[in-house]
């Protein structure tokens, strides 16, 4: 890194998102002029209104596919980035949008909106990885800043970004907490779910929400009977796995198993 | 106090102990309520300990309880061990900074922190060997978790009160506290609140000239020997230990692997609880600029992927063979490769399991119908 290279060209996307995950980006104040001094920051609908043309080095993108232009959108995205990594529940398991895909989204449309033809969406929310090749995958609602920063950073030095995808369990562990399931007898999510956020819920005397998806390996029908024995019955372990990560295959199936 | 043998200090002589502690410099760290159980922690003085307070334990479940009497040590082991101080869960161990061509790599100092532990369990004494063995026992030394080690003053306590996830019987490694202790606590409850002190090394004897305490009498030494009977009494488990690296070395095919695999999270809580285990991952990181970058090690779990991942996937990817690699490590090739068991039958795996998985019932079902093929791979 003797010689001043070309600084390699930044763009944040957006999809069927709350917005939520890039602002993350906004939010790392303390880091955001480094990450403006390494990347040349040419797409950021949030940040700027210069929209650039041409190719990117690394492209971000947060949201999901819900209709039919954004799924022609991310094609040229992909074509016009050298690596895609995708940033938030939304982009990488479909969002709490992904909701409709359990139900039927025209009979949705029509309770909610005047003019329901005048929308024109897909019947399913689903992870940009489901349309193009994603080099990588941030999870979480909303994503961690911390990790976000390790991502760019490890993208700038050409490394593996260190995001384990193991328990949240581990991650409460390490900051010597005291299990909320164990010792208070509340209902966590944690021993199915990656970890990323540091186990924030359970350090304030909560049991996790699933906020990053399910974990490298989970055993959701175990934890289930576990959760069943805390006082969950099927319809709240049903609604437990569809949240913000409803879409995803682990979480997806573990609600259909115990309900509609 | 000029004699040598065991002596009798009060409630009021206990404090004097914290005082003389702290005037020594160190950072006296023991049990106190926190968030509904009773962990490790900076302690202030007597009053910090989870005075009339105990503990409620079976597999996936542990509840704080009121005691009836005014007990300072009337509880078992809790969520922490004693290897949160000797071997944090992150250590940095190195910063390196670029300046043009030109990169500077710093290690991480070892820690001058000189801790002084209070109410040191029997099982953790032998945890604290085992962990010894593994950071400084060989031909590679740990620099940081030898700083902290030969730092630390450890005041020891007999056991009056086993949990019902406790099996150190079983394990030969309690509930009497038998060395590598500086000073060593039994708390006598039954007439004058008051405890039965010996003293381990030189430093302890040092430190133990120094209180109010007189000798002890035949009285307390019998008061302090029941303590200790009781609690041996009423280990909430038991297991069957002298076999099991052959046992579990021809078992290693038994479907009884995969019946755990079916209820295993494979979440890595039972090794995080562990006080033997000592796992670790190594993370690099660097900043935005290049210029800096440092190497983290962070306690890992022999239960995550990344564990055993090399270029292809990862080697142990089911639940099954992970749990049975957890499994046999602490019970049967820990003893090839240490010359003891990984485990002192302290029970937090068992307690801290959030489904429950009890390591003791496991080898029981493993026991009761061995496999008929023998040693598989
Ligand atoms: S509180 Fe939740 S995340 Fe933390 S160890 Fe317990 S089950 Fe796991
Ligand atoms: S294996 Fe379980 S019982 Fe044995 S020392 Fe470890 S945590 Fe304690
Ligand atoms: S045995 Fe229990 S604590 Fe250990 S990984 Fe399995 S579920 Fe988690």
């Amino acid at each position: 890194m003797a010689a001043r290279r070309r600084k390699p060209r930044l763009g944040v996307w957006k999809f069927a998102s709350c917005d939520g995950c890039q602002l993350t980006l906004l939010d790392c104040e303390d880091e955001f002029l480094a990450v403006a001094e390494a990347l040349d920051i040419a797409y950021f609908p949030e940040a700027t209104r210069a929209a650039v043309k041409g190719r990117y080095d690394l492209s971000l993108v947060e949201g999901s596919i819900t209709t039919t232009h954004d799924a022609q959108r991310i094609q040229d995205i992909r074509r016009r980035s050298r690596a895609l990594i995708t940033i938030g529940a939304c982009a990488t398991s479909g969002g709490i949008q992904a909701l409709r895909n359990f139900a039927d989204v025209r009979e949705y449309a029509s309770i909610v909106y005047a003019r329901p033809d005048y929308i024109h969406s897909l019947a399913t929310s689903t992870p940009i990885a489901d349309h193009v090749p994603v080099d990588f995958e941030l999870r979480g609602c909303p994503i961690n800043k911390r990790q976000l920063v390790e991502v760019i950073s490890a993208f700038l030095a050409g490394r593996r970004p260190v995001t384990p995808a193991h328990s949240v369990c581990i991650e409460c562990k390490l900051k010597g907490n005291v299990c909320v399931t164990v010792a208070h007898g509340t209902p966590c999510l944690g021993p199915v779910t990656h970890a990323g956020c540091g186990a924030i819920c359970p350090s304030y005397d909560r049991g996790c929400y699933g906020c990053y998806g399910p974990m490298e390996s989970p055993n959701a029908p175990a934890l289930s009977a576990k959760l069943g024995e805390l006082g969950m019955d099927q319809r709240d372990l049903t609604r437990i796995y569809r949240t913000f990560n409803a879409g995803s295959p682990a979480f997806r199936k573990e609600s259909e198993r115990n309900g509609p | 106090m000029d004699h040598q043998g065991p002596s009798v200090l009060t409630a009021l002589g206990l404090q004097a102990l914290f005082d003389s502690l702290r005037h020594r410099g160190y950072r006296i760290v023991g049990p106190k309520v926190r968030d509904g159980a009773i962990v490790y922690d900076d302690l202030d003085g007597v009053a910090d300990l989870p005075q009339g307070w105990t503990d409620e334990q079976a597999p996936g479940r542990y509840r704080l309880a009121r005691r009836d009497d005014a007990a300072l040590f009337g509880y078992a082991v809790g969520p922490h061990s004693w290897k949160a101080f000797l071997h944090p869960s992150v250590q940095r161990l190195w910063t390196a900074r670029r300046e043009g061509d030109a990169v500077t790599v710093t290690p991480e100092p070892t820690s001058a922190e000189r801790f002084a532990f209070i109410g040191v369990r029997a099982c953790e004494l032998k945890a604290i060997e085992i962990q010894d063995r593994v950071f400084v026992g060989g031909a590679h030394i740990d620099p940081h978790y030898r700083a902290r080690r030969e730092g630390a003053f450890i005041v020891a306590v007999n056991c009056a009160e086993a949990a019902g996830t406790c099996f150190c019987v079983s394990m030969g490694s309690g509930p009497k506290v038998e060395a590598g202790y500086d000073l060593a606590l039994t708390e006598i409850t039954e007439g004058e609140h008051r405890f039965v002190v010996e003293a381990g090394s030189e430093a302890g004897r040092q430190v133990l000239a120094e209180l109010q305490a007189h000798a002890a009498m035949d009285g307390d030494l019998d008061a302090a020997e029941a303590v200790v009977q009781r609690t041996a009494a009423s280990m909430g488990r038991q297991m069957r230990s002298d076999d099991l690296r052959e046992l579990l070395a021809a078992n290693l095919e038994h479907p009884r692997w995969d019946d755990v695999a079916d209820r295993c999270l494979t979440c890595g809580n039972c090794t995080m609880v562990c006080p033997t285990c000592f796992c670790t991952s190594v993370e690099d990181s660097s900043d935005l600029t290049g210029a800096e970058s440092s190497r983290t090690r962070r306690w890992d779990s022999c239960f995550t992927m990344d564990f055993t991942h090399v270029p292809g996937g990862s080697v142990r990817a089911s639940a099954r063979s992970r749990y049975r690699q957890w499994m046999t490590h602490k019970l049967s090739s820990w003893v090839d490769q240490f010359g003891t068991s990984g485990c002192v039958g302290c029970g937090r795996c068992l307690t801290w399991c959030p489904v429950g998985i009890d390591i003791t019932e496991e080898v029981r079902a493993i026991r009761e119908s061995p496999s008929k093929q023998g040693a598989g791979t």
